[in-house]
């Protein structure tokens, strides 16, 4: 299992990366291996306002579709659209493509997430 | 997986990578190296499946087809010996108890091979119904391993492994005491996946042995272990149907298109009545397959509208990953059940529009 340091992480397998006050949100390695292959992702629509904690994306492989959790709350400024055309691409690099990127409410609920070194031990855990 | 049941191939499971799932209390292998792999590997060469879990249960007697006669669907009276016929048992409206395939060893002698997940169910019912024929009815689920090898290599891959010439076995047909690997099997010419291929009845004892060697020999031709999963996807392209989905306790043969199966002119059955008031009125509600035109995929309980008016459910739907389409078989109202016409799926908060198209999504490669 592949983890990246500097990365928050969350209990739901969603990874954030922290560039000024936008979090920029993916699945990490373990959820990718969990899923198996992805074949679609309903990203969301720029604008929607989410908690933490809300569906923000819904990732589907051959066998079943499951929800994506944003760690953080805020509005959503981008989305990744190359993965509507390339949903793979989560399975091939998980940590190379982020999902979307989020302008954060409220940046201390970071402080709630798991640096890389808890997460790991985290998915050791949950196996 | 602690508390479910397990088959004898369960300790074999890890080293070919299985990802388990709990299906029906049995913690089973969903996926090995990769669903869409495996997927493919049954349809160009062929895959190897644990399907212990179904259920087998014996018929032996003197009324033993006439038993079976009136608890089943199908024609038990025109079946040659070693012949395999699908059927349906139905409850008196008409609804599904379960599908099956009936093994005719002889005019007294029968096994019928049912679902895992209805098992219970169907021996109760067998039983319930057995009034004063003379016949015994042995529920044998606990006795015996069952493997599937379907794919076009599957013949070549087997006939390395046993002395008996499975060329003249022909589809839907089953050959006793073959040996493989040594080990003595039953072996019929059948399937799940709409290729070619066996299904191998065996001992637990023997399982994980013929397990291994299936594999070892198929390796050269690309023979790889199959899940469930894998199982699912190549059903539902060569549009069979599972039980729960396209067939129901309250989904009739006849509304999901399988009409050919209840033969109306054999003579009393359980559910002759109403299946047969269904056809003379036309059922109310038809099966149809659909391919998606806008973005999503389609999985089973999802609404299907029309025009914003909710006329059924997706059966069953799939990325499809021989045609590289998402693709579904739902139960609609019969007035909405045309070739071409547009329909919505509701996916989540959104519809997304389908067409309706032929069902059959994968033409079966069998062997004639």
């Amino acid at each position: 299992m592949i983890t990246v340091k500097g990365l928050y992480y969350s209990k739901d397998h969603e990874w954030v990366k922290v560039d000024g006050n936008k979090a920029l949100i993916g699945i990490t390695d373990y959820a990718q291996h969990a899923l198996g292959e992805i074949v679609y992702v309903e990203l969301p629509e720029l604008g929607t306002e989410y908690e933490a904690g809300d569906v923000f994306c819904v990732i589907e492989s051959v066998k079943a579709a499951a929800d994506s959790y944003t760690p953080v709350s805020g509005k959503v400024v981008e989305v990744n659209e190359e993965l509507e055309d390339s949903p793979q691409l989560l399975n091939e690099g998980p940590f190379d493509n982020w999902i979307v990127a989020i302008e954060m409410n409220n940046p201390s609920e970071l402080e709630s997430l798991m640096d890389e070194e808890a997460y790991k031990i985290f998915c050791e855990k949950e196996e | 997986m602690d508390n479910l049941k397990k088959t004898s191939l369960f300790p074999s499971y890890k080293k070919y990578g299985a990802k388990l799932v709990d299906y029906a209390g049995w913690a089973m292998p969903v996926e090995f190296s990769g669903l869409t792999r495996e997927h493919e590997a049954v349809r160009t060469a062929a895959g190897l499946f644990d399907v212990s879990h179904m259920g087998e249960i014996e018929v032996k007697g003197k009324d033993a087809a006439e038993y079976l006669q009136y608890l089943l669907t199908n024609n038990i009276g025109t079946m040659n010996d070693n012949q395999i016929i699908y059927a349906f048992m139905c409850y008196e409206n008409g609804g599904v108890v379960d599908d099956l395939l009936v093994y005719k060893y002889s005019a007294d002698h029968y096994l019928l091979v049912v679902n895992a997940a209805n098992m219970e169910k169907d021996y109760q019912w067998m039983l319930d119904h057995k009034g004063d024929y003379q016949v015994e009815i042995e529920n044998l689920s606990d006795q015996v391993s069952e493997l599937a090898l379907q794919g076009p290599k599957a013949e070549a891959v087997l006939q390395k492994l046993t002395g008996t010439d499975l060329s003249e076995i022909p589809a839907f047909y089953l050959k006793r005491d073959v040996k493989i690997a040594g080990a003595n099997c039953l072996v019929s010419r059948t399937g799940y996946t709409g290729e070619d291929g066996f299904e191998i009845y065996l001992s637990h004892e023997d399982a994980p042995m013929v397990w291994e060697k299936i594999l070892e020999t198929g390796k050269e031709d690309g023979v790889v272990p199959v899940g469930l999963g894998a199982r699912d996807t190549l059903r539902f392209e060569a549009a069979l149907p599972l039980y729960g989905n396209e067939i129901s306790q309250d989904i009739s043969p006849l509304e999901a298109g399988l009409g050919y199966f209840v033969k109306f002119d054999k003579g009393d059955f359980i559910g002759r009545e109403a299946l047969l008031k269904q056809k003379q009125e036309g059922p109310a509600r038809k099966l149809v397959g659909f391919e998606m035109i806008e973005r999503g995929i389609p999985r089973h309980g999802y609404s299907v509208l029309s025009k914003g008016k909710e006329i059924g459910f997706v059966t069953t739907g799939y990325y499809s990953p021989t045609l590289g389409k998402n693709i579904g078989f739902a139960l609609v109202q019969k007035e909405y059940a045309n070739l071409g016409d547009v329909i919505e799926i509701q996916i989540r908060k959104k519809t997304a529009t389908a067409k309706i198209v032929d069902k059959r999504f994968y033409a079966k490669n069998y062997k004639k």
